[in-house]
């Protein structure tokens, strides 16, 4: 029945961050009238997606190769291992351009709230990548949060005895940011963490 | 509309719908008390509702019963005071997870907060674990559960206590527990006003208070002690012979 189909497309869409029932309807409308040039390729692209793309076995990434692009670029910087919580982190870093090693994705953090405690975290591969020969360091890329960092003090226990550096990426006034807007967390760990200047 | 406003210690957020949070909070007058918070999740108000924050409170309802609205104006970021301090982050943690399980909701508990403070105050110096065990003990005086540690159980006296009994959480001289000490919990030092403290006693502490918080707060809901409680006890870790007391003369 067509009512349903159209329905059922409105109900799926609406479970997408961002949209309700309203701005679901609206892009349901807009995508039936594209059949051709939006519906169509949109699904081609959804169905290939939900088929090839896989969660890399290395590093937890998403992509449609495992390993990963990255993991598999022989350009990348072997010996550094970037730890974030989600792909979506991941996608964060990439973005900047800044990080040129390899990543490993946690899939969260610790939560008492969540139910979520080490063995629900992607952590065994992460121990055994830490260990293998030419890792030299690991940058735990964590939430400024108390579950952020409480995932990252216990990820230093853990990796402790291994023959690796451990870091932490740092916290203070972001680029373009003037003092008198920023909360008083970040104002107090940017003091915290200040440094000889020039 | 019902409204109130108060100081408060952020216990926890708990995401809602795909912007708002559900914030549980442990404010001066109204004891444990939740509420939503619109925006909970954005940029502005994540670092806001952070455990262990100090906030500024208005809440506001149609009836008594209602969850109800929050807005929250931050006052101390006592959690990004502590990011990097595994040990202290860990208390922070604990006592906020501990507190929203234990403390039943909208019971005002003045003392719960401002031993909060004092607790939240401590971290800043050397014996801030010993000043976490204290919290606990309150906590269970709070919740009527109360330590008795200023005499034996056996004797009356209240020389050399050095033990508590598990089950009535009576202190017991080292006299009177040598017959059956291996079924006791050793009463550390500094609970005992013998000053001392360090890993040993904290660990005896932890055990002590944690004993009586699963036995009377935990266990009767069917929950074990927090994770982020687990975490601090893994912090000090008990040495084989900790099992008895400390700084007994």
């Amino acid at each position: 029945m067509a009512d349903g189909d159209i329905d059922r497309l409105i109900q799926l869409l609406a479970r997408l961050p961002g949209l309700g029932p309203r701005s679901a309807r609206r892009g349901a409308l807009y995508l039936l009238q594209r059949r051709e040039s939006l519906l169509q390729p949109l699904a081609a692209a959804l169905t290939r997606a939900a088929e090839s793309i896989v969660a890399c076995s290395t590093c937890g990434n998403l992509d449609s190769s495992d390993p990963c692009a990255i993991c598999r670029d022989p350009g990348r910087d072997r010996s550094t291992i970037c730890v974030v919580e989600e792909v979506g982190d991941l996608w964060a870093l990439e973005r900047s351009g800044a990080f040129k090693g390899r990543y490993h994705v946690l899939g969260g953090t610790l939560s008492a709230l969540d139910g979520r405690g080490p063995e629900q975290l992607n952590l065994g591969r992460l121990l055994e990548r830490a260990g293998e020969a030419g890792t030299e360091e690991i940058i735990l890329a964590l939430s400024a949060t108390v579950e952020g960092q409480t995932t990252a003090h216990y990820l230093v226990e853990r990796l402790a005895g291994l023959p690796v550096e451990v870091t932490g990426l740092g916290r203070g006034v972001p680029v373009g940011g003037s003092l008198d807007f920023l909360d008083d967390g970040t104002l107090a760990a940017a003091l915290k963490a200040r440094r000889p200047a020039g | 509309m019902l409204t109130w406003s108060d100081e408060a210690f952020v216990l926890a957020a708990r995401p809602h719908g795909e912007s708002s949070a559900v914030v549980q909070l442990l404010t001066r007058d109204h004891g444990r008390h939740a509420g939503l918070v619109k925006g909970g999740q954005g940029r502005r108000q994540r670092p806001v509702l952070q455990p262990g924050n100090r906030v500024a409170v208005s809440w506001s309802a149609r009836l008594a019963d209602h969850l109800g609205n929050l807005t929250l104006e931050l006052e101390a970021a006592n959690a990004a005071h502590w990011l990097d301090d595994a040990g202290r982050l860990s208390a922070l943690a604990s006592a906020a997870a501990v507190s929203e399980v234990a403390l039943p909701e909208r019971e005002p508990h003045p003392a719960c907060f401002e031993a909060f403070q004092a607790l939240v105050e401590s971290l800043g110096g050397a014996h801030w674990a010993e000043v976490y065990v204290q919290w606990e003990l309150l906590l269970l005086r709070e919740l009527g559960f109360g330590l008795d540690l200023s005499s034996c159980a056996a004797t009356g006296g209240n020389d050399q206590l050095a033990y508590v009994s598990p089950r009535s959480g009576r202190a017991v001289s080292l006299a009177a527990a040598e017959p059956y000490r291996d079924r006791l919990l050793a009463l550390p030092g500094f609970l005992a006003g013998r000053g001392g403290g360090g890993p040993v006693e904290i660990a005896q502490g932890l055990r002590l208070t944690g004993h009586f918080l699963e036995r009377h707060v935990f266990h009767p809901r069917d929950r074990a002690l927090p994770a982020a409680r687990q975490r601090l006890t893994q912090r000090f870790p008990a040495p084989l012979d900790a099992a008895g007391p400390a700084g007994v003369a």
